[in-house]
């Protein structure tokens, strides 16, 4: 498409690159047929051409972002579908990341969104405050009915019914490898996951020592930026980023790492783009570094190859495709490949590539798109005739398990199962299942 | 400056903007109208985004009576409607004029009914035509017509545009699949036509709908022939190290009574970017056919070995068949994405003209002439089967003056396609892109007709009447149209 910015706004980096993205864009709509926010809401301005149209004009005219635009571009998902579909190659993302942090420093939201979005940047990232908050929330959960705000009451519903203590294993250490050490690696072990769900990290680690890993918590890691990235607070996002690349290599350049594991795929797509985020900054050879390590648990998993997995039930288990996986990293078969060669009966849904509306936060600060996807979601799930439903995604997971009976488990903790290790809690709690 | 010039915009309408906004917003729901200046822009071009214009305001209904109450209101208020689907058109065909309203049809996305017996479908119009295939894929059966746009158009604009596909060259075009439709005319009265039955008698009226580019009526419903699958269908990648053989090869296999479902061409500058998007591992040479042949695995085998002799008279540098379903898919997965990839290589102008089988070598070669002589690369995809032809010509849309070139480049190929015996248009349509050159295809009395057919579904001139015929030819009507 036909740009105009001027050689002073090009002068700027983020303007440059966002004119090459546009740039490449032609305006073909290919994108808009699988934009799960089109497909809800039926509106070129809820699509992806038409964000890129919204983006492209308030950039060109430095405009104050309006109420309107703002809207549309609150609610895109960052599924990146679009970026999987589009055949020009248009980086969709980096677009978008520019347009979010333009508007959180040229915006103001009402105090109602401020508060609401400060306070999910003060907790979410950080493990103890979320716990506290959680738990705080179950409290006072039975009284959402009374509570007048939709996002409100849609992170009172989120709050899981168990919300686990703190595990000693999310603390630094490192955990030998089974047998002979293979790798080396350091595991990414996150930041609202660490309050949710505690199993997905010990599946992990179990997992990555019987195939031959020493796994590494890095002194000083901690959440990876995504959940403020996400929301334009890149002073936020940058400080955390930078903080993991630190801890990570230190420990590279001491004794040395062949991976960096990543056990949410959101954060995976993120720490993957360290070296983009970096690239006009002093850290940016180190975050080159760290990205280039930074692997999904499914693509390590595949790559020293599965090892004896013959320990679990061959359950139907319908593998639901993070977006942040399927799109974010292209990681496709992988998972479900391993699933497979673990002895279960791997089943996908009907439009797979179709977001379940988690999103990050976005199930908090959009709830009514969100649980129109949930719900498509779910219903296409519970249509394969599942045992199990298991993806690579927390934030995934608590929002398919909102709304369905089936258990839902991370997709680690069914190779971990397979190869040894204890049933998924989920599974154990239905005797009906252990055939 | 681009080219093609649009009527100026109607004072009175713009004057009236805020009254015919309020009507519209008591017919639909006020969050089915667009005004807001910062949003109307997200719907001022489609495909073809050179030419750009955002209308007075966007409805978009949920059915067709919401459909049939805004364009009523469009109507009492003489307002322009630019009926749009998904705004994949590559002719201008869903530009707005700014004293126009935008009657937008992707909320009615329902599949009516399904009927393998008797072998229809009923849809809304605003679902895509990948969907409707998608939707069938259980009971065995498809839509033929399949635009390389498949994944985004809608039915809407495939009846609009009577769009075509790859396999079009054996299932024919929109037109010889559709069976019946409903349609709000330019009054706001809902009318029925045709059925799932063939052959309705009385005048073809279907078939002057099909392709009237939105101009006689605003389409809501449609019934669509659906076919079996076929039991099997393997593509054939033949590569030549010239377009003009290439373009022989297409002619040979029609002269031999084979009928592919598809022969398509792709050459070196196109493959470069497709293979960058694909990964389908097509031949590196100048041009490459992809052959596709289906019915029982011997019917295959014996239509691949007969197009292997034709071939292999003009000494292909590569002939080899798709070895598995993956690849299969990555094959076409390349040949439907071929446009938007280009995009990869720098802006593009893509044209849309057809030519006799006979003449495409010939053809070729002259676009390769112009090419030098417009200092401006060009890159041919196409139906080669239809000899339907879609040169893309690049140019750099940030460089003063270049769009303009490209476009004299692209006026100069379409002329040459008519000059051989070919037309204008093979299933883009004219929109405004094509609007200008019609005197060179038709005579006044010709043009003159069609427009006293639109006049006879559109007395006032409301239904995109700035496309389709040159301005000058249709400005007696259009001013005719009293505007209330
Ligand atoms: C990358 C790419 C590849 C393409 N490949 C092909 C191809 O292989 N074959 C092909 O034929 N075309 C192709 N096209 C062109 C385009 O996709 C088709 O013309 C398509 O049918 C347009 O459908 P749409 O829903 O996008 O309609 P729009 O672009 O929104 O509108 C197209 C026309 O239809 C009219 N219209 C829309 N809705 C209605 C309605 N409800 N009632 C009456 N009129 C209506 C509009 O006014 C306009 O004139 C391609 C386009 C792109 C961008
Ligand atoms: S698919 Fe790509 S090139 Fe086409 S409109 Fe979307 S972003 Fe632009
Ligand atoms: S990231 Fe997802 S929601 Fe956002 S525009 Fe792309 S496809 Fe749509």
């Amino acid at each position: 498409m036909q740009t105009k910015f001027s050689e002073a706004q090009l002068a700027d980096p983020a303007t440059k690159r966002s004119n090459e993205i546009l740039r490449s864009c032609v305006h073909c709509g290919f994108c808009t047929a699988t934009c799960p926010t089109y497909k809800v809401l039926g509106d070129e301005l809820d699509s992806p051409r038409g964000r890129i149209y919204l983006i492209k004009d308030m950039l060109e005219n430095n405009r104050k972002p309006d109420e309107k635009t703002v809207m549309h571009i609150d609610r895109c998902l960052s599924c990146l579908s679009c970026m999987t579909t589009c055949p020009s190659g248009v980086h969709y993302m980096h677009l978008v990341d520019h347009a979010r942090a333009y508007i959180e420093r040229n915006y103001k939201r009402r105090w109602d969104e401020r508060a609401l979005r400060w306070l999910l940047s003060k907790i979410l990232p950080y493990p103890d405050r979320f716990r506290f908050a959680l738990l705080g929330a179950k409290l006072v959960r039975s009284f959402r009915k009374f509570v007048p705000d939709a996002r409100l009451r849609a992170m009172l519903e989120m709050v899981p019914d168990r919300i686990p203590p703190a595990s000693r294993n999310d603390r630094p250490q490192w955990f030998l490898a089974e047998g002979q050490r293979i790798k080396r690696v350091a595991l990414l072990t996150g930041c609202a996951q660490r309050a949710l769900n505690t199993d997905i990290n010990d599946a992990t680690i179990r997992l990555l020592r019987r195939h031959g890993c020493e796994v590494v918590i890095p002194e000083g890691i901690g959440c990876c930026g995504a959940l403020t990235h996400h929301m334009g607070k890149t002073d936020d996002s940058h400080a955390m980023a930078a903080a993991n690349i630190r801890a990570i290599v230190a420990e590279l350049d001491g004794k040395g790492l062949d991976a960096v594991v990543i056990n949410t795929s959101g954060c995976g797509t993120t720490v993957k783009d360290y070296a983009h985020m970096f690239r006009n900054d002093p850290l940016a050879a180190n975050a080159g570094r760290v990205a280039a390590l930074a692997k999904d648990i499914s693509e390590m998993i595949a790559d020293i190859g599965l090892r004896d997995a013959s320990h679990a039930e061959p359950l139907r288990v319908a593998y639901h495709a993070a977006c942040s996986l399927q799109h974010g990293q292209q990681i496709r078969s992988a998972p479900k490949d391993l699933l497979k060669a673990a002895g279960f009966q791997v089943v996908e849904p009907r439009d797979s590539h179709i977001c379940c509306g988690s999103a990050g936060t976005y199930n908090l600060l959009q709830p009514a798109v969100s649980a129109e996807l949930k719900t498509r979601k779910v219903a296409t799930l519970e249509a394969t005739q599942p045992q199990v439903i298991s993806a690579g995604n927390i934030g995934c997971m608590m929002q398919i398990g909102s709304a369905t009976g089936i258990p839902v488990v991370h997709t680690v903790e069914l190779l971990d199962w397979a190869t040894g290790g204890p049933m998924p809690q989920p599974l154990a709690e239905k005797p009906e299942l252990s055939v | 400056m681009p080219t093609i010039a649009m009527p100026e915009p109607d004072l009175g309408i713009l004057a009236r903007a805020s009254q015919i906004i309020e009507r519209l917003t008591a017919v639909v729901s006020a969050e089915a109208v667009i005004s807001d200046p910062q949003e109307t822009r997200a719907y001022e071009c489609d495909a073809l985004a050179a030419y750009r214009c955002p209308p007075l305001a966007v409805v978009l209904p949920r059915n067709t009576e919401e459909v049939s109450a805004a364009m009523k209101v469009c109507h009492e208020m003489g307002v322009p409607v630019i009926p749009r689907g998904a705004g994949t058109s590559l002719a201008g065909g869903a530009l707005p004029t700014a004293d126009s309203v935008v009657i937008g049809i992707m909320r009615l996305r329902d599949i009516l009914e399904i009927d393998t017996a008797n072998r229809f479908v009923r849809v809304q119009t605003g679902v895509t035509n990948l969907s409707v295939s998608a939707e069938l894929e259980a009971s065995g059966f498809f839509y033929a017509p399949d635009p390389s746009s498949q994944l985004a158009c809608t039915i809407a604009g495939n009846i609009a545009m009577n769009s075509g596909g790859a396999h079009c060259l054996k299932y024919g075009v929109t037109t010889n699949n559709l069976m019946g439709l409903r349609m709000v005319m330019a009054s706001g009265e809902v009318v029925d036509l045709g059925g799932p039955l063939l052959g309705s008698g009385g005048l073809d009226i279907l078939g002057v709908l099909c392709g009237s580019e939105g101009q006689l009526g605003i389409v809501t419903e449609a019934t669509l022939r659906i076919l079996p699958k076929p039991e099997g269908a393997r593509p054939i990648l033949i590569g030549f190290d010239s377009a003009e053989t290439a373009g022989e090869c297409v002619a040979r296999i029609i002269r031999s009574g084979l009928l592919p479902v598809a022969i398509e061409y792709m050459d070196d500058v196109c493959l470069r970017a497709v293979d960058a998007f694909a990964n389908a591992g097509y031949p590196k040479c100048a041009a490459v056919l992809i052959v596709e042949v289906e019915g029982s695995e011997d019917e295959v085998l014996y239509q691949i070995e007969r197009i292997r002799q034709v071939a292999e008279e003009l000494k292909p540098v590569e002939f080899r068949t798709s070895r598995n379903a993956d690849e299969s898919l990555a094959i076409w997965k390349g040949r439907k994405s071929a446009f938007g990839a280009m995009g990869r290589l720098g802006d593009y102008l893509c044209l849309d003209g057809t030519v006799p089988v006979s003449k495409l070598p010939s053809t070729l070669k002259r676009i390769g002439e112009l090419s030098k002589d417009y200092g401006l690369e060009v890159a041919n995809v196409f139906h080669a089967g239809d000899g339907n032809m879609h040169p893309l010509i690049l140019f750099n849309a940030n460089a003063p003056g270049e769009l303009e070139r490209a476009e004299a480049f692209g006026a100069d190929i379409l002329r040459l396609c008519v000059d051989v015996g070919g037309c204008l248009t093979g299933e883009h349509g004219v929109g405004i892109e094509k609007r200008d050159l019609m005197t060179k295809q038709y005579s006044a009395d010709d043009l003159a007709i069609q427009m006293e057919i639109k006049s006879v579904f559109d007395p006032d001139w409301l239904l995109n009447s700035t496309k389709v015929f040159p301005l000058e030819a249709s400005k007696p009507y259009r001013d005719k149209a009293v505007r209330g």
